[in-house]
């Protein structure tokens, strides 16, 4: 064998190991997608979305309360965690500038914040929320994924913020624009489908945790809407079901892990189809 | 009027950026403060202590931290290696709609609950390994396996996004030269993009370090240390998960505190060397 | 119809009804090119951009094939070889015709490694005959009076003409029998332009070069012919004082006194 036909045998070698790496993964990822939409397509009915969680062998059980409580703790940390988070971001943005010191070690935390392992989360919140007060509740629930979702939404209205160019600021400040104006009117209208975006990407990654709720909005058995009480959530239940031996509650674990990935997945492919419109206009 | 706004918004906007810096510090003081009286308690030994018996009050953080680390390192060394394939292979094999495909499907799934990864990991890959290795099938090699599955897309994405930051130019001036397509990588594109790779991987191993329901349902909760890594054990997060609501007396709930802190400064670590370390530098090339 | 004029030299290259194109088009950014390249000379591509002269550098090398769906049409015969052949050794072909970019493109690794890249690929592991070939590419690059002491030092930290000049060295250690240059100087301030042309100049005597250049007076300065092209059209091929003085074609008289491009 020359040389040079040993160079494209060691080429080929590692070129089809890595064709072969792609192929494994892949095949492992499907799997897990096969079985999530087999064992929920199976599992999911109407009884689902009208009934409330029962006992292992009734007939009339679902998850009714548990996909209520799972919206109003997604939409209550929202309500907290995007304002909270674009305003933040508005600093760093338009305050703060890119190489501000204050700015910059924001950004930092920011990012640190995000990969905060979530079960430490909802410890802190524990501690804070449950503990003083003796019970859980959906309060607790609702602080925990708004303290996660604040770093994100802040990072990507910071991003999205600096994609617009300065000269659009400086023409509605020439019109003698105050600057609070000039941000609201001006420089939000020119980033608002990246701001969506990423709020949207930020719902449906905390949508799907589950370890920052285990012991601040815990479990619920009942419809509640009381956010000062326990409530359920999807997530949660996922968890409870999926560790019983039962096989009914197993299976509604499966029809509640279709129908979150669906959000999730939904999410995210919608702000994906979002971003793709919006560099086609360009 | 003007004026009296605009110093509002302000201030609204810097109170707010500057509340993350504030939940950062109270995050690490609230756990602190809740765990010191184990750190009273066990002082540093809470670390090498491999006893947890709660019935007699006594709390050794060792089996978890140990089931967290090792775990952790059989993820990533199944992972690392597939995740560069699969890097290699959307950045340099494969066709443009095939690339555009599976990288998009790998982006999707990365984005998959991680409970989801554990439920499969528990009705799926769990009975098959217990046919296999015997035991239960729960343990930290399931675990392990499991969160290199959970990791592996989120890996791969951020290592090929890594690898085409390398500029087209300079891949062309190595086949130019005559390299086949291994020795462009090896010689161009990895040199170039090291420290986006080692970064990437490092951020990924803080993901698994810290999940907890990927593995809560697999790791078979013993707090022994497992003479195999194919019998059960136990990890921070799955620790925590298991037991927090179940701490009856204050040493028990404070020592659950104490692992909390623990995992929160190992992972706070981890990531601040990932990111400043090696991703900074990649931000800086870009720029 | 294009123009083309007698080359003198020996004929290295012959390109016979050409045509090149891109993936997913169906009309050719080359059309039917005929040329031939002397050996041993400088032949200029000049032409306003998308004219398709860097296209058609890029085509002596198989450099298009990196990207999937290219199509080459007719024959490029390399000393008698069609090198559109698809058994034709990449590999083999690129260490037979190296190539300059336009912006430098060292390595990630030291000055020596850059330069003994080719040579290593080639199978070269003595250290003797690697330090000799290294030192000696230097030289034919006009770098090794500038970076002899420092060999080891990242070829990454050179300023962009010694980058560039780097890069020669890197693509002349092979010994290549010819050599492609794509707008080598456009990075480039003139001081290292000047360095660079100069070479170009002197390597004639050991290789062939064809330069795509947007520079007129570069191409008058450093060629023996030039080919103006426009469109993906060969329109003349000449000797270059004849061509900038003495155009046979009328658009490429507009062209070289300035009227388009």
């Amino acid at each position: 064998m020359t040389r040079q036909e040993r160079r494209i045998l060691l080429n080929n070698i590692i070129m089809f190991l890595s064709s072969a790496a792609a192929i494994a993964g892949m095949l492992f990822l499907f799997w897990i997608i096969g079985v999530l939409i087999y064992k929920g397509f199976t599992a999911l009915n109407l009884d689902i979305f009208t009934y409330d969680m029962a006992p292992p062998g009734r007939e009339e059980s679902g998850l009714r309360n548990a996909l209520v409580g799972q919206l109003m703790l997604v939409l209550g940390a929202s309500l907290i965690g995007v304002p909270i988070g674009v305003l933040a971001g508005t600093y760093l943005s338009e305050y703060g500038g890119k190489k501000g010191r204050l700015a910059r070690l924001i950004r930092d935390i920011s990012d640190i914040m995000m990969s905060t392992p979530s079960i430490v989360i909802g410890a802190f919140i524990y501690a804070l929320l449950v503990e003083p007060f003796g019970h859980f509740s959906g309060w607790a629930g609702i602080a925990a994924l708004a303290v996660m979702m604040v770093p994100i939404v802040l990072r990507t209205t910071d991003d999205m913020l600096q994609l617009v160019p300065g000269s659009l600021r400086e023409a509605a400040i020439a019109l003698g624009a105050p600057k609070y104006k000039m941000i609201l009117q001006v420089v939000y209208r020119g980033a608002k489908t990246g701001m969506l975006t990423g709020i949207l990407l930020s719902i449906a990654r905390i949508a799907g945790e589950t370890a920052p709720l285990l012991f601040t909005s815990f479990s619920n058995n009942f419809f509640s809407t009381d956010l000062n009480q326990p409530i359920a959530s999807l997530t949660v239940t996922m968890f409870n079901y999926a560790t019983s031996p039962y096989d009914d509650w197993i299976n509604q674990g499966w029809a509640a892990a279709l129908i979150l990935a669906l959000f999730v997945l939904g999410a995210n492919i919608i702000g994906r189809i979002i971003i793709r419109t919006k560099k086609g206009d360009r | 009027m003007n004026r009296l706004l605009d110093t509002i918004f302000h201030n609204t906007t810097r109170f707010f950026a500057i509340s993350v810096l504030m939940v950062l510090a109270a995050l690490f003081f609230v756990l602190f403060n809740e765990a010191k009286p184990a750190i009273d308690a066990f002082g540093l030994q809470f670390i090498t202590n491999s006893k947890w018996a709660p019935n007699m009050d006594i709390f050794g953080g060792y089996p978890a931290i140990y089931g967290s680390i090792i775990s952790t390192i059989i993820a990533m060394l199944i992972a690392t290696p597939v995740a560069i394939g699969i890097a290699i292979f959307l950045s340099e094999l494969a066709p443009p709609w095939i690339a555009t495909i599976v990288g998009m499907a790998i982006e999707l799934l990365a984005a998959i609950p991680s409970i989801i990864y554990g439920m499969w990991g528990l009705f799926y890959l769990a009975p098959i390994l217990r046919d296999i290795w015997g035991g239960n099938g729960l343990g930290l090699a399931t675990a392990g396996f499991v969160l290199s599955i959970m990791i592996l897309p989120f890996m791969a994405a951020i290592t090929r996004d890594a690898m085409k930051t390398t500029p087209p130019i300079l891949k062309e001036s190595a086949y130019g030269m005559g390299a086949t397509r291994w020795e462009v990588l090896k010689d161009v594109v990895i040199p170039y993009v090291k420290s986006g790779i080692i970064g990437s991987i490092i951020l990924a191993l803080g993901r698994a370090i810290g999940e907890t329901m990927a593995v809560t349902f697999v790791m078979g909760n013993s707090h022994k240390i497992p003479d195999s890594i194919f019998k059960p054990a136990t990890s921070i997060p799955v620790t925590l998960a298991n037991e927090f609501t179940e701490a009856d007396t204050d040493l028990y709930y404070s020592s659950l505190f104490y692992l909390a802190l623990i995992l929160l400064v190992i992972s706070f670590t981890v990531i601040a060397i990932a990111k400043f370390w090696f991703l900074r530098n990649l931000q800086e090339q870009r720029v | 119809m294009s123009t083309i004029c007698e080359v003198t030299h020996e004929h290295i290259i012959e390109v016979k009804d050409f045509s090149f194109y891109y993936a997913g088009l169906d009309t050719p950014n080359l059309k039917k090119i005929n040329m031939p390249i002397g050996k041993g000379a400088v032949t200029a591509l000049i032409g306003p951009s998308g004219c398709g002269k860097t296209t058609l550098l890029r085509c002596f090398n198989r450099m298009h094939d990196l990207y999937p769906g290219n199509r080459y049409d007719g024959e490029i015969l390399f000393k008698g070889r069609n090198i559109l052949d698809k058994k034709e050794d990449l590999i083999k072909l690129r260490t037979q015709i190296g190539m300059i970019f336009q912006k430098p493109t060292p390595f990630p690794m030291s000055i020596y490694d850059n330069v003994a890249y080719g040579l290593r690929l080639q199978g070269i592991k003595s250290k003797s005959e690697l330090d000799d070939r290294v030192e000696q590419a230097l030289k034919d690059a006009a770098l090794w009076k500038e970076v002899g002491d420092r060999l080891k030092s990242s070829g990454t930290a050179l300023s962009g003409g010694q980058q560039q000049r780097l890069c020669i060295a890197r693509a002349v250690a092979v010994e290549p029998e010819v050599l492609l240059f794509d707008e080598p100087t456009s990075a480039l301030d003139p001081i290292s332009t000047q360095a660079i042309e100069e070479l170009i100049i002197k390597l004639k005597e050991k290789v062939t070069i064809i330069i795509v250049t947007h520079n007129m007076q570069q191409a008058a300065r450093v060629s023996d012919y030039t080919a103006f092209m426009y469109l993906g059209d060969l329109i003349e091929l000449g000797v270059t004082e004849e061509l900038f003085i003495t155009p046979k074609e009328e658009m490429t008289e507009q062209y070289i006194t300035g009227k388009f491009g």
